[in-house]
């Protein structure tokens, strides 16, 4: 099961990559979403993927009767997950607010911060 | 299925049963303080000519506090503050040492400078876009990323900080601050993306978030866990939210964008934590792979000192001029990451603090040259020294600061890296440091020239020229009097940042504090 989970968390480090290599913000928000999503599928299976069994001790017994997955990962990643969710709502927001005020979605062109032309710095008096 | 209830089951390896010790809430206080005011400031929304009667008392407050706190690690050694009673490695501690509590109060000091500041230059829209309660939101994040002692904590500090600044960057929404803020927020949202990455497979490794834990696993010999990788993945994140060389982009870019006390709190606070995390990881948690990394941290440290200064060199606006010195600053932090040495350690702690409070009174400083020269641009610049050879003096004592020239504090942090270099044989990392000094001269010497000596040219004024007001000058000055200080008596801060790096080198005393009955439940 952790090979599958180990697979589709690379597929989508790969999909979150090339989508944010893209020049287009939009796509690039659409990978940021991807990442996360990776990441938490990452935490998940770091902390084990096993059947349904519930992580309790039985009466009388000092350990586990068989593996159970680790619970403490999915707490992290519930943490991971609105925080990761938070900050893409406000990154959508942004980038339409982007795209209404600069007038483009296009990275390349988004160079009011950084003007392409600049003069040369004053060289004398 | 619960435990029967006639099996006694002894919890005190696991819960503390003795009441916390008064004194052990300073740990927590600082984070609590600022959540609290920030939350009250967020009701107040309506009332902003109330913020900054709150917000600078409790600046002044935090800094108190986080005063006691230092005077406490000091005297006491490192402190753990547990919560919900579960001890470490199970509960989420709070650990300070020496060397979070030194940064803490730093970031305290530098964010009341920021905040006076910020109450004669954030008018009535800039306080109704919160802020005040973002900066106490922001100081909430940072100090906890300062007292943390658990690394997925270290994240969710981050990521409070991150949003607070999110608020502040965009404090306007001028075109230039959207284009700004997007770079920066995509750029470190994807760096703290890849630190969340590195704390699950740290997490997959030791089965433990506990830093002290950490440091106790990751120092048995024989450790095949592939740490190395590791430990690159966490230089790679703690490099992008510092703003080391290959991936410093996002700072020129989005740095010179906000309100220019925004942009000193940003300089002052923000790629320090990145430098705080990097030293706590590497150091304190993975000696042995710091070491194998050095070659790397070396040329990463050297790239990103000369590709500051270079860029500083070449632009002509104050603000962004000022985003290339606080990159090179970085660099040298990192050479002292690299070198490894307590004495190394000592000289990139004490840079850090210095570059704190230089670089937020440096840009405070650039936005007093624009109001009294009338724009930011050193074309437009000119015959500041003219206009007030107070503010031309004051300057001059912040540029030999940055520069790295004696008596002020920018000397003794470069003169302890370049020794702690030369010691280990890494001449070119003392060469790189002591040329990036000149040529950081060089770039201040123009600013000087330019700004100050040359007389002014009439034709490209866009904002008329008004006085400094004392909420201005207030800060720069106690700032400025900080560097002084720093240069002139640097006794008891070499003694304490020594002690700080001795501490991260053997964190006996650290773990100690974490795991009072010696060993930690394993």
């Amino acid at each position: 099961m952790e090979a599958v989970f180990a697979g589709l968390v690379g597929l989508f480090f790969a999909v979150a990559i090339y989508l944010m290599l893209s020049g287009f913000s939009i796509r690039i928000m659409l990978g940021i979403a991807i990442l996360g999503n990776a990441v938490n599928l990452l935490l998940f299976t770091a902390g084990r993927v096993t059947r349904e069994v519930p992580p309790i001790i039985p009466a009388g017994a000092d350990t586990l009767s068989m593996d159970a997955a680790n619970p403490l990962p999915q707490a992290l990643i519930l943490t991971a997950i609105v925080i990761s969710f938070s900050f893409l709502a406000f990154l959508l927001v942004l980038t339409y607010r982007a795209y209404q005020d600069l007038k483009t979605d296009n990275t390349g062109e988004m160079r009011v911060a950084e003007p392409d032309e600049r003069p040369m710095p004053p060289l004398g008096y | 299925m619960a435990a029967p209830s006639n099996t006694a089951v002894d919890l005190s390896a696991a819960l503390v049963t003795a009441p916390v010790e008064a004194g052990h809430w300073l740990v927590i206080l600082p984070v609590v303080l600022c959540i609290g005011l920030g939350a009250i400031l967020m009701m107040l929304r309506d009332r902003t000519a109330w913020h900054g009667w709150i917000a600078i008392p409790g600046l002044v407050l935090l800094v108190l506090v986080d005063a006691a706190l230092l005077h406490k690690v000091a005297t006491e050694g490192p402190i753990t503050m547990v919560m919900g009673r579960w001890l470490p490695p199970f509960g989420i501690a709070f650990s300070v040492d020496l060397f979070g509590a030194i940064m803490a109060l730093t970031a305290a000091v530098v964010a009341l400078a920021g905040g006076l500041y910020a109450l004669g230059e954030i008018t009535t829209s800039g306080r109704r876009y919160g802020f005040f309660p973002f900066l106490m939101l922001l100081l909430a994040g940072v100090s906890g990323a300062f007292l943390t002692g658990d690394v997925f904590n270290l994240y969710v500090w981050f990521e409070v900080l991150l949003i607070s600044s999110f608020g502040l960057l965009i404090l306007g929404s001028e075109r230039e601050q959207i284009d700004g803020a997007l770079k920066y927020a995509v750029l470190n949202l994807i760096a703290t993306t890849l630190f969340l990455v590195s704390v699950g497979y740290l997490y997959a490794i030791f089965g433990t978030l506990n830093m002290a834990d950490i440091a106790m696993k990751a120092r048995v010999p024989g450790n095949t866990a592939p740490l190395m990788t590791l430990a690159g993945l966490f230089l790679l994140a703690f490099g992008m939210k510092a703003a080391a060389f290959p991936v410093n982009f996002w700072l020129p870019a989005s740095y010179h964008t906000p309100r220019i006390t925004v942009s000193a709190l940003f300089a002052g606070l923000l790629t320090k934590v990145g430098i705080y995390a990097l030293i706590r990881v590497l150091v304190m948690l993975f000696p042995v792979e710091r070491a194998g990394l050095g070659p790397i941290t070396t040329a990463v440290a050297i790239a990103t000192m000369l590709a500051g200064v270079l860029g500083a060199l070449g632009e002509n606006d104050l603000r962004r001029l000022l985003g290339y010195v606080v990159i090179s600053g970085i660099g040298t932090m990192l050479a002292g990451v690299a070198l490894g040495s307590a004495e190394g350690l000592s000289g990139a702690i004490f840079y850090a603090l210095h570059s704190m409070v230089l670089m937020t009174a440096l840009y405070l400083l650039a936005g007093q040259a624009a109001r009294l020269g009338g724009s930011f641009s050193l074309f437009a610049l000119g015959g500041l020294y003219r206009q007030s050879g107070w503010f031309a003096g004051l300057s001059l004592v912040l540029f030999f600061a940055a520069c790295g020239l004696p008596p002020f504090s920018g000397f003794w942090p470069k003169v302890i890296l370049v020794k702690a270099a030369l010691d280990t044989g890494a001449w070119w990392l003392a060469a790189t440091i002591l040329l990036t000094g000149f040529l950081t001269t060089i770039v201040f010497g123009r600013i000087f020239l330019l700004a100050y000596w040359r007389s002014r040219s009439e034709q490209e004024d866009t904002v008329a020229p008004g006085p400094i007001v004392w909420q201005a000058g207030l800060p720069i000055l106690a700032l400025t009097a900080l560097v002084i200080g720093f240069g002139l008596f640097p006794e008891q801060l070499l003694l304490l940042t020594q002690r700080a790096a001795g501490g991260l080198e053997d964190p006996s005393a650290y773990l100690r504090s974490v795991f009072p009955g010696g060993v930690g439940v394993q």
